[in-house]
C-alpha cells in the first residue's frame, strides 16, 4: 500500500486529474451531515411554514391565512415594525457613519480608532435582555438620565417613554450604530487618499468633494448596510420583549409570533404560520437588496 | 500630518456619551440595593441565588454543546469543499448565511411545529437537544466564516498530501492536522457563539428552557436591582468572550458582527 500509493498519486498529478474526480459519488459523502443538519433544523421548518401558510386545520389548500394577515391588528403591528426598523436603520445608520468617518479620519489617533472598532465588536453583540434593562436604568422613571435632568429642572416623563416607540427606537439603535461602524469603516478606509488629492488640486473644496466624489462611491455600501440594519431591527425580539413585556400592547411582529407559540389562547396555527412567513418575504427581500447592493459596493471598494 | 476636524471630534464625544452612559447607568443602579449606600448587595443576593447557578450552568453546558457539535460539522464540511468540490462553495456559503433571513423567533416557531409531537418537543431532554441544535444553526454563519478564512490561510491540499504519504487515514487528517492548523479561528467562531448562546433568550424562552437569558427576565418580575447587576455580568461575560475573539484574531481576518437581539 504504501508503496504503490506515491506511483498512484504521480500517476494521477502527471495526468491532471482531481484525485478523486472519477469517484465523484463518494465525494459527495462528505459534505451529506451538514446537509442533513440544516436541512433538518432550519430548511424543513422554514418550508414548513411556508407550505402550511397554505394550508387549512384540514390540509386543505387555502388563501385564507394569507388574508387574515388583513386584520387591522396585524397590519398595524407590520406597519409599526416595518417603521421602527426603518428609523432606527436611518438614524442609527447616519450616526454609525458619523461616527466611523470620524475615527477613520485622518490625524485621529491610532489608539482611539482602535478602541472605538473593538468597542463597536462588542456592543454589536450586547444581548437583548441585559441591553433593555441598561436602557431602564437609563431612561427609566428611576433612570439615571431621568434622575439628572429633573435634578436640574427638566421632566421628560409623561411626554417621553421608554416603552413607546421613540423609547424602543432609542434603544435598538444602539445595536444598529456599532453594526454601521464595523461596516463602513473598512468601506471609508477604501477611499482613495489620491481621490481625494486630485480632487483638491483641481480646486474642489471638502463638502464638493463628498458631494460629487466621496458620497457617490459609498453610496451602494452606505445603502447596503442601512438595509441590513433594516433586517437587524425587524428580526429583533428579546429587547422588545424586555421593554414592552410582551404583554396585551405587543406591537412588533416578532412578539407576535412569540405569542402564537407560547399562548394557545389565540392560537390559530394558520395565522401563525402567516405572520411568520411574512417575516421570512419581508427578510429574504432584505437580504436579496443587500446581496445586490453590496455587489455595486465593489466596483470601486475593494477589499 | 492632517488634524482630525472638529466635526470629526464631536461626533467622537456624542457617540461616546450614548454608549457610555446605558453603560456606567446599569453599574450605578446595580449598586443600589441597600437603602441610602453604595455596595455589592445585589450582586451577593444574586450570586447566592440557587436559580443564577443552575441557569448560568445550564447555559454554559449548552454553548460548550453547541460550539462542539458546530464545530464537528463545520470544520469537516469546509475542509472537504476547500479539498474536493470546491464547486459547492457558494452553495455552503449561501447556506449558511440563512439564519440571518430566519430570525430566531421564526426559527424556533417553525422548529416547534415541525417536531410538534415528537420526541424532540414532548420531553424534557428533546427540547434541550432542539435548542442546542437550533443554538447550532444560529452559529453557522460565524462558524463557517471562521473556519473558512482559517483554511484559506493553510496550503489543504499540501497539507492532506503530505499526511496521507506517510500513511495517515482521513480521521487522523482530519484531527491531527486540520483541527489543529484551523484552531485559532475554529476559537474565534467559537467566542462568538460563545457569547450568543448564554445572552439568548428567545429560543430557551420559547422552547422552556431553564437558560440565563430567560432567567434574567424572569428575576425582573419580582426584583428592581439585582436584573441591573445581572445584566452587569452578561454585558462582562460578552465583553470578555469577544474581547478574546478580538485578541485572537489579529490578522485572521474578521467576524461577520451581530447577536441575538
Amino acid at each position: 500500500m504504501a508503496q504503490t500509493a506515491p506511483t498512484d498519486r504521480n500517476v494521477r498529478q502527471a495526468s491532471g486529474l482531481a484525485p478523486v474526480a472519477w469517484r465523484p459519488s463518494w465525494a459527495w459523502l462528505g459534505v451529506l451531515p451538514f446537509f442533513a443538519f440544516i436541512g433538518a433544523f432550519l430548511i424543513w421548518p422554514a418550508a414548513e411554514i411556508v407550505v402550511l401558510s397554505f394550508l387549512d386545520g384540514r390540509g386543505q389548500p387555502t388563501l385564507q391565512n394569507v388574508r387574515d394577515l388583513g386584520q387591522p391588528f396585524i397590519v398595524t403591528s407590520y406597519l409599526y415594525t416595518i417603521e421602527l426598523s426603518a428609523v432606527t436603520a436611518l438614524l442609527g445608520g447616519l450616526a454609525g457613519f458619523l461616527l466611523a468617518y470620524a475615527v477613520t479620519s485622518a490625524g485621529m489617533p491610532r489608539w482611539i480608532r482602535a478602541a472605538v472598532l473593538s468597542f463597536a465588536g462588542v456592543a454589536s453583540n450586547f444581548a437583548g435582555i441585559p441591553l433593555a434593562f441598561a436602557f431602564i436604568a437609563t431612561l427609566g422613571q428611576l433612570g439615571l438620565v431621568t434622575q439628572g435632568l429633573r435634578y436640574v429642572g427638566i421632566s421628560i416623563y409623561p411626554t417621553f417613554s421608554l416603552y413607546s416607540f421613540w423609547g424602543l427606537a432609542l434603544t435598538y439603535i444602539y445595536f444598529q450604530i456599532p453594526l454601521m461602524v464595523l461596516i463602513m469603516a473598512p468601506a471609508l478606509d477604501g477611499l482613495r487618499r489620491e481621490w481625494r488629492e486630485a480632487a483638491e488640486s483641481l480646486g474642489a473644496s471638502p463638502w464638493q468633494y463628498w458631494r460629487r466624489v466621496g458620497l457617490p462611491i459609498l453610496l451602494p455600501s452606505l445603502l447596503g448596510t442601512m438595509v441590513l440594519l433594516f433586517g437587524n431591527a425587524f428580526g429583533a425580539h428579546a429587547t422588545a420583549f424586555a421593554l414592552t413585556g410582551g404583554g396585551s400592547q405587543a406591537s412588533v411582529v416578532t412578539i407576535l409570533i412569540g405569542a402564537q407559540l407560547s399562548s394557545d389562547a389565540f392560537s390559530n396555527p394558520g395565522l401563525g404560520n402567516a405572520l411568520a412567513l411574512g417575516m421570512i418575504v419581508i427578510m429574504a427581500l432584505t437580504i436579496t437588496l443587500y446581496t445586490w447592493l453590496q455587489r455595486l459596493a465593489e466596483r470601486w471598494l475593494q477589499r | 500630518m492632517r488634524r482630525a476636524s472638529y466635526w470629526s471630534w464631536l461626533w467622537l464625544i456624542l457617540g461616546s456619551l450614548y454608549f457610555a452612559l446605558p453603560l456606567l447607568a446599569t453599574f450605578q443602579f446595580s449598586l443600589l440595593a441597600k437603602k441610602g449606600e453604595i455596595g455589592l448587595t445585589a450582586y451577593a443576593s444574586v450570586f447566592r441565588d440557587s436559580g443564577f447557578a443552575s441557569s448560568f450552568a445550564f447555559s454554559f453546558q449548552t454553548a460548550l454543546a453547541t460550539i462542539v457539535i458546530s464545530a464537528l460539522l463545520i470544520v469537516p464540511t469546509t475542509y472537504w469543499v476547500h479539498l474536493r468540490l470546491p464547486e459547492l462553495r457558494p452553495l455552503i456559503e449561501f447556506l449558511t448565511l440563512l439564519p440571518f433571513v430566519v430570525p430566531a423567533v421564526v426559527l424556533v416557531f417553525g422548529l416547534s411545529r415541525s417536531y410538534n409531537r415528537t420526541p424532540l418537543t414532548n420531553s424534557h431532554g428533546g427540547l434541550h437537544l432542539l435548542l442546542i441544535a437550533a443554538y447550532v444553526v444560529l452559529s453557522f454563519p460565524y462558524m463557517y466564516r471562521a473556519v473558512d478564512t482559517g483554511l484559506r490561510a493553510i496550503n489543504v491540499r499540501a497539507l492532506t498530501e503530505a499526511a496521507q504519504s506517510l500513511g495517515a487515514r482521513w480521521p487522523t487528517i482530519l484531527f491531527r492536522v486540520i483541527f489543529p492548523n484551523v484552531f485559532v479561528a475554529l476559537l474565534s467562531g467559537a467566542f462568538v457563539t460563545f457569547a450568543i448562546v448564554m445572552g439568548e433568550f428567545t429560543i430557551a424562552a420559547l422552547l422552556a428552557q431553564p437558560a440565563f437569558g430567560p432567567y434574567i427576565n424572569l428575576l425582573s418580575s419580582s426584583k428592581v436591582y439585582e436584573p441591573s447587576a445581572l445584566a452587569v455580568v452578561s454585558f462582562a461575560l460578552t465583553w470578555a468572550s469577544i474581547g478574546l475573539l478580538q485578541w485572537l484574531s489579529r490578522g485572521v481576518g474578521q467576524n461577520q458582527p451581530g447577536g441575538p437581539r
